[in-house]
């Protein structure tokens, strides 16, 4: 689970990390009231308003304006508020439709008023799966994008490992200072900067902090400038209050309704819906969609209750997408009955009534063949199969 | 011999009383599988399915001998669990909890270091020895004693793979389930160098899924050390970018997490890679005539 960049932040300040300071806004008159009271707490001059939608590289779209005066405010909050921002990373990049701007973040001038004093740097922390542990990668090449400059110095990212069962010792926290070229006040904050944003990760349970850049201003104070959090879903069950802050409007509206029916269901672009039991046989499934001459439309993977009611929920989501030409449906039945998914999808069929898209069930495993006899005797219009070749051979037919 | 389950393990479920223990410790005794007791805490002394429950593992494994633990602890106990199992010297742990979080995998990982045990796992379906030992939630009945022994990030996929081995007149000797999150127990590679070990196993179909560098240290390791056929199939092909496919340790991050990536570095340490997860059998009937 993503959060926006005002709730990471909320999130970090929480745990003593020195953040930008902003204030969220949903309309062009509470963005300016946030300009005002912002102007008063913290006495900056002027503000950047920032596009909160879950994705980088906002500022490519022009999600991300400094504004100098309230006018600029009025004009920026005006043109973000509502725009659909592209950036590289929405669906489609930067030639796709973008995404829906329903909030900005009014944050403070860390730059002032100093600016040629401050230095930019790359700070992220994620666990690492071949290490199996978390590690923090750190450079001093901040604000620009870290798999480049991995790519072209990788003398510049440095990495520091953290033994899961002491923490992060002191002297490593001096080591990612002193990877970064500081000394005196800023190496000091940094230090104290890492430690409480190694806590906040672990704290958190996060899968990925993502500080980009992490600012030393003019007073060697070091200041989160951007921040991008990532949850791990599994741990939400004992993080109520993060669970919360998940933002629906960020995600697919209809990953969103698959999820509260149980459904593990991601939308692709092709034109062969799928219902599988399992992750790895849904992938598989969808690769032998490709082989077999169409393109998957989606993922879904029913789980291990297969059961009638939903089969249908999954029937009529698969429908909603008009590029569906084909349903593969792919069951390997073991302690899930075939015969029982069978007659959930003869039921679900009569139930939606009028499916013109060919339909191929390949039920294998427990009770296989009574189920092939329930398909075939429904007097519906489906193709059944038992071997996964006779079901790519199916796919086949039927796109042609 | 078969690799880490047979007829002579001792075996234990952690989690024996709860609805998914009871009815796959069911299942298990069902088949065969020399089942000893279960672990719930609080309910000690009592008497599930004919088999003796204790309050903790240490106490089975003085009370009835368990040398192996499958466990079906929910996600925020199962961590526990593991390391409970560890502690009391269970020599190999089936972790089958889908929904652990990561850090308590972290956790668990370096804890068990220091123990002499193997876990296998969490989100997985387990391993069974077919004839001998089903600790897992496969179904038995698509299984045959046989000598291909399979190793997969995947649940109804390897039993895909099981029952086209099975359908061509072949058998498996051990099937190794190894989970489908970003830290398992048990890697590919160290799967795979179990059975190759084994001398009951002539062949090794091994089932890997977009994400992570399992499937290329496995490789590396056949390229080095492979003396018996491998046959090798990565799913998720079509699989986009940044998106996590069901399971946790399912999604591509860089360019070496992709499907097709992992099929190259495979094919290149002569591996018998398969693009159609419905040639698997045949592949293999193919790969031992040699």
């Amino acid at each position: 689970m993503n959060l926006h960049e005002y709730q990471g932040k909320e999130l970090l300040k929480s745990y003593g990390v020195t953040i930008q300071e902003g204030k969220v806004a949903t309309t062009v008159e509470e963005a300016l009231d946030a300009f005002k009271s912002l102007q008063e707490e913290t006495g900056t001059e002027m503000a950047v308003v920032k596009a909160q939608i879950h994705a980088g590289g906002r500022g490519k779209g022009g999600g991300v304006k400094l504004a100098k005066n309230l006018d600029d405010l009025k004009e920026h909050a005006g043109n973000i508020i509502g725009m659909m921002l592209k950036t590289p990373q929405t669906p489609g990049g930067m030639e796709g439709p973008g995404k829906l701007v329903r909030k900005v973040l009014v944050a403070q001038d860390v730059y002032a008023p100093d600016f040629d004093a401050c230095k930019e740097y790359y700070i992220s922390i994620l666990m690492d799966r071949e290490k199996k542990r978390n590690v923090i990668i750190h450079s001093t090449e901040g604000g620009m994008d870290i798999e480049e400059v991995a790519e072209k110095t990788p003398e510049l990212v440095h990495k520091e490992y953290i033994d899961p069962q002491l923490g992060l010792l002191p002297f490593q926290a001096r080591k990612v200072a002193f990877n970064l070229g500081l000394s005196g006040k800023a190496f000091k904050e940094m230090v104290r900067f890492i430690t409480k944003l190694y806590k906040a990760f672990v704290g958190s349970d996060a899968s990925l902090f993502e500080i980009n850049p992490c600012l030393k201003d003019g007073e060697d104070r070091i200041i989160a400038v951007d921040c991008k959090v990532s949850l791990d879903d599994n741990s939400l069950f004992r993080h109520k209050d993060l669970a919360e802050l998940r933002d629906t409007d960020e995600e697919d509206p209809t990953e969103v309704e698959a999820k509260s029916y149980g459904l593990n269901y991601v939308n692709l672009d092709g034109n062969v819906g799928c219902m599988v039991n399992g992750a790895g046989l849904a992938m598989a499934t969808m690769d032998i969609i490709k082989l077999s001459g169409g393109e998957p439309a989606n993922f879904l993977d029913v789980g291990g209750t297969a059961d009638a009611a939903r089969v249908e929920q999954a029937f009529r989501i698969i429908l909603r997408d008009p590029a569906v030409k084909a349903i593969l449906i792919n069951i390997f039945g073991g302690i899930v009955r075939c015969d029982r998914v069978a007659q959930g999808v003869v039921d679900a069929y009569k139930n939606i009534g009028d499916i013109s898209v060919p339909i191929i069930v390949r039920l294998q495993g427990t009770n296989a063949d009574l189920a092939k006899t329930i398909i075939d005797e429904s007097g519906l219009s489906v193709h059944s199969a038992i071997l996964l070749q006779e079901a790519a051979d199916l796919v086949k037919e039927v796109l042609q | 011999m078969s690799v880490l389950v047979n007829k002579d393990s001792k075996i234990i479920v952690q989690g024996f009383t709860g609805k998914e223990g009871t009815f796959h410790a069911g299942q298990m005794i069902e088949y065969g599988t020399n089942v000893v007791g279960g672990v719930t805490p609080g309910k000690g002394g009592q008497t599930h399915l004919d088999k003796p429950v204790f309050n903790t593992v240490a106490e089975a494994v003085e009370g009835v001998g368990a040398d192996t633990s499958i466990i079906f602890v929910p996600p925020p106990f199962a961590a526990d669990a593991v390391m409970e199992a560890a502690t009391a010297g269970i020599k190999v742990i089936i972790c089958i909890t889908e929904g652990i979080p990561v850090q308590d995998m972290v956790k668990v990982k370096a804890y068990i270091e220091d123990y002499d045990c193997r876990l296998v796992g969490p989100n997985c379906p387990g391993v069974i020895t077919p004839g001998e030992a089903k600790c897992g939630i496969m179904p038995g009945f698509i299984h045959n004693p046989g000598r291909i022994g399979i190793v997969s990030r995947s649940g109804t996929l390897t039993y895909e793979a099981v029952d086209q081995v099975t359908k061509a007149g072949m058998g498996q000797s051990t099937c190794i389930g190894i989970g489908g999150d970003p830290i398992v127990g048990t890697t590919t590679k160290e799967a795979v160098e179990l059975l190759m070990n084994d001398p009951e196993t002539d062949a090794i179909i091994m089932i890997g899924e977009i994400g992570g560098s399992m499937e290329a240290d496995a490789a590396r390791y056949i390229k080095e050390h492979g003396t018996k056929p491998v046959v090798g199939f990565i799913a998720g092909q079509t699989a986009p970018k940044g998106r996590t496919m069901g399971h946790a340790g399912a999604i591509i991050g860089g360019a070496e997490d992709t499907a097709e990536a992992k099929m190259k570095i495979m094919a290149e340490c002569g591996i018998h890679v398969v693009t159609s997860p419905a040639t698997i059998g045949e592949t293999m009937v193919a790969a031992l005539k040699g």
